[in-house]
């Protein structure tokens, strides 16, 4: 098809064919597209899981689902898309890929531990899959007690499980990045010379390590007091459910940026390469992440003002709450700086980054309305808070996701998408998401609490427009689909660096070999040094001058 | 340095062996005086001095890399501060009584 | 850097075997520190409980056994020496060192798991298992805990079975540990029988006395937590 590719070579991808080939290998690169074929297919669980309630609030009265099918349905969206397609995206996805790439070494320090994170995740999966099969959750992904551990009557106990398990798979993701990003960078990569996509999941990985156990032992516990009927968080024995609460957000709000630092990693890479810039204030940018991950730890109260906590710990986690804030907004703004007098181009994952920063300082910003006591007594556990985290999670991780995604497709693959259609999608869903999420913040400031799917008649006009945006969104999503398929097959080949990036991934051809790299990477320049052409060489470029 | 280039004596993890005996006995022999908030405290206090000995010298942390003290601490860090912040609501919940009902 | 090391144990991903190792031993504390935090989730919410319903949870404590408590206590300090002087073994290069410390290992388990079976059943059969089949009737009379029927909680009999909630999931998922890592050391006895082990390589045997040390951090942590709560 294309003249000027180089001849036939061999790489990760046809290295072997069969079947075993891919289930029992110890590539950190293949291991990554398991997992990134097994998360779509949760994202794909999850997402019609909201068409299907979406479709239902356009209504004010019940239309064509029971009160018992709808909180069915928003419980395995939750679930799904929390643990089973966020968690894992950017670090088992685009982190297993990358991470030895970027570090310059042949794969991650534990390849079996790798392989078994994605067997153990899948496992968790199935269980959480089998929970609904089998007739679904009603809890809500929070699982509050003590509805959940006494009177729920579904099937708590599998999806506590599936939970339980596939957070064992995040952990020894956690623990084989922390490792690896310790003890096996290439010669002459320092810690300031490592990429922000490093120092993101370097964070995020410490998040992991030490927040995910709580949820792994917090969540068994529920499932030990229904299966024996035992009163941990029962009051009806002196138990107490708030104790649930504190445990639950221990790990649940780290989990948010558990969340969204990877997704920072991928937007600085973009930021760097389309602005054709180092990254403004690298080093302030780098500490943020582990400043997030460390006060990230701090807040969780602020989810339980109205829960009958202490008022006294009420105002720390407020306040504590607050100072997140500040790392984050460290990053929102060296991100613009950088954009400043930088010589940007608008391709696909460059406009996705753009989204992100827009949609996340968005959800950043009414984190703080939340943040605060009083503000947040009035618009708890509304539409609000519902608006406020799908602007941090999906319009920040899922934008950062399929922004990098289409980032490093070219590597992954070996082949091109199509950037007229990649830009239409990434617009589309730009404007679906906020479309759908939008009318939200105003029908939570009104008064409209979550998890209901009947509503007085004046909230109507904007829930129709956020279902509206919500088929725009799904739409995109499908562009997306098929444009990315459509390029496996018949894509043009992709060049080594076809954006002319700097980083070590970048060095080695698209796809990469097995082993990575054919010469051994040695780094003597600074993280994103655009100024030095031959540190973002193309392989294009030796056959033209050929 | 690697943790598992040092070879520690025979004599000096009898000597670790000896040291949690007897901390053992102390903790179960204090636990028989009425210290009132102490009793707790004390064998807190023990528990983790016994946790610290095996640490340092069964665990070899002693002879290891500031990777692995680091690590170490981390884990301890992050209990205390479960611990702390969730103790500072249940202990702090009674100073506002809750209002009458009207 | 490459000349001496094709060793067999070094992975082709590596370097060195001291980079290897160096790895493996922080992969080791990393898990370690989330099993701090997985046992730490749990200890925290017995800590919550403690600190509501101090007399119903000094009442439970003392329907433990101290003397169980305490001999398993010592079982499993003497199996953390036996478990060191394996290592040192697999260090020095003693096979026979190394097959022989473990088997006492083993065995010090073996013994603190049958005390434990022992106290369960006791436990089980004075109706204490925590369920809908737990029984008990306070007897205000005989506590040495200052409390009396007036002065007690209004659910006491219930925060009494939150205790015992607490002290079987708290030790069951402790000997749960343990029987893990018995299994490690038989896993290991075998690679020894095998001659898998050197001077140079004997990573598994540090790993697994690792684990194992931890094992006896938490049940360091355990005994007077649950078994001293109110003794005198």
């Amino acid at each position: 098809m294309n003249d000027t590719s180089p001849p036939k070579r061999t790489h990760y991808l046809n290295a072997q064919h069969t079947v075993g080939s891919w289930l029992f290998t110890l590539d950190h690169k293949r291991i990554g597209l398991l997992y990134l074929a097994t998360i779509l297919l949760f994202f794909l669980l999850g997402g019609i899981a909201a068409m299907l309630f979406r479709v239902e609030l356009m209504t004010p009265d019940p239309t064509y689902m029971e009160s018992e099918t709808y909180n069915r349905l928003f419980t395995m969206h939750g679930i799904t898309m929390i643990f089973f397609f966020l968690i894992p995206s950017i670090p088992a996805v685009l982190g297993n890929f990358l991470l030895p790439l970027m570090l310059g070494t042949k794969d991650l320090a534990f390849p079996r531990l790798n392989l078994a994170s994605w067997y153990v995740f899948t496992f968790g999966g199935l269980l959480g899959l089998g929970s609904i099969i089998f007739g679904g959750v009603d809890t809500g992904w929070t699982f509050y007690t003590p509805y959940s551990s006494t009177y729920a009557n579904s099937n708590v106990i599998l999806a506590a499980l599936g939970i339980f398990i596939a957070g064992f798979g995040s952990i020894m993701t956690g623990i084989n990045f922390i490792v690896t990003i310790h003890k096996m960078r290439a010669p002459g990569l320092t810690w300031f010379r490592l990429p922000l996509f490093i120092w993101a999941h370097y964070a995020t990985s410490i998040i992991i390590v030490l927040g995910t156990p709580v949820i792994a032992i917090t969540i068994l516990l529920v499932a030990i007091e229904r299966l024996f009927q035992i009163g941990i968080f029962d009051p009806a024995l002196g138990g107490d459910p708030v104790l649930f609460q504190h445990l639950f957000w221990f790990y649940s709000h780290p989990a948010v940026y558990i969340m969204i630092l990877p997704g920072m990693g991928v937007i600085s890479e973009i930021i760097a390469c389309f602005s054709r810039k180092r990254i403004f204030g690298y080093k302030v940018v780098a500490l943020s992440s582990l400043a997030i991950a460390i006060l990230g730890f701090f807040v969780w109260g602020h989810h339980m003002f109205v829960s009958s906590q202490s008022m006294y710990a009420g105002m720390i986690f407020s306040i504590l709450s607050f100072l997140v804030a500040i790392p984050s907004a460290i990053k929102v703004f060296n991100w613009t700086a950088t954009l400043y007098g930088g010589a940007i181009k608008l391709d696909t994952p460059m406009l996705y980054a753009l989204g992100f920063i827009g949609l996340f300082t968005v959800g950043g910003l009414t984190g703080l309305f939340l943040a605060s006591m009083a503000i947040n007594v009035h618009v708890h556990d509304t539409y609000f808070v519902v608006a406020h985290f799908h602007y941090v999670m999906v319009g920040g991780m899922v934008m950062a996701f399929f922004g990098g995604l289409h980032f490093w497709w070219p590597k992954m693959t070996g082949r091109h998408f199509s950037e007229l259609f990649g830009r239409i999608g990434a617009v589309t869903i730009f404007i679906g998401f906020n479309l759908t999420f939008f009318p939200q913040f105003i029908v939570g400031y009104l008064g409209m609490p979550r998890r209901y799917h009947v509503y007085p008649e004046e909230f109507q006009f904007l829930q129709v427009m956020s279902t509206g945006g919500s088929a725009v969104l799904a739409l995109g999503y499908l562009v997306m689909a098929g444009y990315l398929l459509h390029s496996l097959v018949l894509g043009k080949k992709a060049s080594s660096n076809p954006w002319r990036a700097v980083g070590l991934e970048w060095t080695t051809p698209s796809p990469p070999p097995t082993e990575n790299f054919t010469t051994e990477p040695y780094v003597d320049y600074e993280a994103y040094d655009y100024t030095r052409e031959e540190v973002y060489r193309d392989d294009a470029d030796e056959v033209k001058g050929a | 340095m690697s943790s598992s280039t040092h070879i520690s004596s025979l004599k000096s993890y009898l000597n670790v062996f000896w040291t949690l005996m007897a901390l053992t006995l102390l903790t179960v022999v204090v636990a028989f005086f009425d210290l009132g908030p102490f009793n707790i405290i004390v064998a807190v206090s023990i528990a983790s001095v016994k946790a610290y000995v095996v640490i340092l010298y069964f665990m070899h942390v002693k002879y290891s890399n500031h990777i692995i003290w680091l690590t170490v601490a981390a884990g301890f860090i992050w209990f205390v501060l479960m611990l702390g912040l969730t103790i500072a609501d249940y202990a702090t919940r009674e100073w506002i009584p809750y209002p009458e009902a009207w | 850097m490459a000349a001496d090391q094709h060793s067999p144990h070094l992975a082709h991903h590596f370097d060195s075997m001291e980079q290897q190792q160096e790895s493996s031993s922080l992969g080791m504390w990393l898990f370690l520190a989330q099993e701090v935090m997985f046992f730490g989730g749990l200890f925290v919410a017995y800590a919550v409980y403690r600190f509501k319903y101090p007399e119903a949870f000094a009442v439970a404590s003392s329907h433990l056994s101290l003397g169980w408590g305490a001999f398993n206590t010592v079982v499993l300090i003497c199996s953390s020496l036996t478990m060191a002087l394996a290592v040192r073994a697999g260090q020095l290069g003693d096979k026979r060192g190394i097959i022989r410390y473990l088997l006492a290992t083993i065995f010090l388990a073996s013994v603190f798991l049958g005390v434990k079976g022992v106290e369960y059943t006791e436990k089980y059969n004075d109706g204490l298992m925590p369920g809908p089949a737990f029984e008990y009737t306070p007897d205000f009379d005989r506590y040495t805990v200052p409390v009396t029927a007036e002065t007690a909680p209004p659910n006491f009999v219930g925060n009494v079975q939150l205790f015992f909630s607490f002290y079987f999931v708290m030790t069951g998922l402790h000997a749960l540990h343990m029987v893990i890592g018995i299994g490690l050391m038989i896993w290991l006895i075998v690679k020894a029988l095998r001659d898998r082990f050197s001077k140079e390589y004997f990573t598994p045997i540090e790993m697994t006395g690792l684990y194992w040390h931890f094992v006896d951090i938490v049940w360091i942590f355990l005994f007077p937590l649950v078994y001293l709560v109110w003794r005198h």
